[in-house]
């Protein structure tokens, strides 16, 4: 999947759901000079109304669940969900303990899981990537 | 007349561009590679393709009018702008007080439109954007009033018309004491434009970190990409103001250009003082300091820019009274 496939301005909120941190991280290190997404018009946004893409990280509490349903329900159309971690594709260290409500597709649709306890740099923005070529051939089949 | 459309889009595509401008040269000074320079187009057409939502705490009637009052009125101060040293379109038909006014229009619209998408963070945003207006406001009126009153003072006819000041050029008008007042009301000047362009560090009403983007929280698709759009506008209008004031200088009799030579070569001339005048007000202030908050804001305006403009105010009035000493 070439980048060129990839629509270049991508407005990306972060959600943190209960995440240790470990993966917030990574996304802000994605943003710095060695990664740089902002060379692929990517950039982060203060409010779910702006976003593309929502960053999800962490197992999903049960006093984040309600309103992670709400922030994706904010997100204006077309819009891409990724859960990033482990904790969000399964629950990871956190899996079956009793206040979690996740992982996230048992709150709302995720669209790539990118693995990793964090996942590096690179991953996240390949996830970006993946999710937006994704979104292109849901729009092309309509 | 006709010339209105083309001028409109002119405005809005250089706005743009020096949005770009601003990105790369923001992103380098960060040590990192940064964005294309047409990346503002392409936010623009992605935000225009995206879905509109309309809050159902907000006033729709509102919401959705204020995003085009705010680039209609920030296209019109353009209007009443000399650029690159030709008289402005609306020549005669108003001058920089009125130029002033209209400035104002883009931020109330912005503080209307927060108060009305029924957000507590955009209500936040709405009033702290107003208090940033109150502040500015008044080094910003000083320097006009200044530089009106020296150029009809040194003996011209419609002082307050911009066209007149620019082609007065201020600098010529003065002795060495009214040449150090007038790099103050400059300095003064170059503070205010920050602020009244929403940038950081003056731009606590829109600060994502904090308020989860302020007076925009709620909107999104086309009426963001209008807001988007206004911002640049505002960039070129506030830039071209702060030229026509304080860097009038043409090109054109340095080279013994002529003709249609001499217009090319001061559309140039003037782009790249814009580009210079955006890169010393917003980009280099922004990358450099961080966020105020509104209590520092209005510290920095009506305390510091204030004082720098009314020491600048007196300097060019001594300058003036004693005969250009």
């Amino acid at each position: 999947m070439g980048i060129s496939n990839l629509n270049r301005s991508l407005w990306v909120f972060h959600v943190n759901t209960g995440s240790c941190n470990g993966c917030d991280i990574e996304i802000v290190a994605a943003l710095m000079p060695r990664y740089d997404i902002e060379r692929f018009g990517m950039k982060l946004v203060g409010s779910p109304r702006h976003a593309d893409v929502l960053l999800v990280t962490g197992p999903v509490t049960m006093d984040m669940s309600a309103k992670l349903k709400r922030v994706y329900e904010q997100t204006p159309d077309p819009k891409v969900v990724i859960a990033v971690g482990n904790c969000g594709a399964t629950g990871g260290v956190f899996y079956e303990s009793y206040c979690l409500d996740g992982p996230i597709d048992n709150i709302i649709p995720v669209d790539v899981y990118v693995r990793g306890c964090p996942p590096r740099p690179e991953a996240i923005i390949n996830g970006v990537v993946k999710a937006w070529a994704k979104l292109e051939k849901k729009e092309a089949g309509k | 007349m006709a010339l209105i459309p083309l001028i409109a889009a002119a405005a809005i595509v250089f706005g743009l561009v020096l949005k770009g401008i601003d990105r790369i040269v923001a992103a380098r000074m960060q040590a990192r590679i940064g964005p294309p320079v047409t990346q503002p187009f392409t936010d623009i057409k992605k935000l225009l393709m995206k879905e509109n939502i309309v809050p159902r705490n907000s006033v729709p009637l509102i919401f959705n009018l204020m995003p085009v009052i705010a680039l209609a009125s920030a296209l019109l101060v353009i209007l009443y702008l000399p650029i690159a040293g030709f008289p402005p379109l609306l020549e005669g038909s108003g001058d920089l007080v009125l130029v002033l006014y209209i400035l104002i229009f883009p931020s109330l619209a912005m503080v209307i439109g927060g108060f009305a998408s029924g957000s507590p963070y955009a209500t936040v945003g709405a009033q702290r954007e107003m208090v940033t207006m109150m502040s500015y406001e008044f080094p910003l009126a000083i320097t006009a009033v200044t530089t009106a009153w020296l150029v009809s003072s040194a003996g011209h006819a419609a002082s307050f018309s911009l066209y007149t000041i620019a082609t007065a050029n201020v600098w010529a008008l003065v002795g060495p004491i009214g040449l150090v007042g007038l790099l103050l009301l400059f300095i003064a000047l170059l503070f205010v434009m920050p602020g009244e362009l929403a940038k950081i560090p003056f731009d606590s009403a829109e600060a994502e970190t904090e308020i989860a983007g302020g007076l925009l929280v709620e909107y999104s698709g086309t009426n963001l990409a209008l807001f988007y759009l206004t911002d640049a506008v505002k960039t070129v209008a506030m830039a071209s103001i702060i030229t026509a004031i304080f860097l009038p200088f043409s090109i054109g009799p340095l080279f013994g250009f002529a003709g249609n030579e001499s217009i090319a070569a001061e559309i140039v001339f003037y782009i790249l003082k814009v580009i210079a005048v955006v890169f010393v007000g917003t980009t280099f202030a922004r990358v450099a300091i961080a966020r105020f908050r509104i209590t520092q804001i209005v510290k920095v305006y009506l305390g510091h820019t204030t004082a720098i403009a009314l020491l600048g105010l007196a300097l060019v009035t001594a300058d003036v009274l004693l005969g250009g000493v």
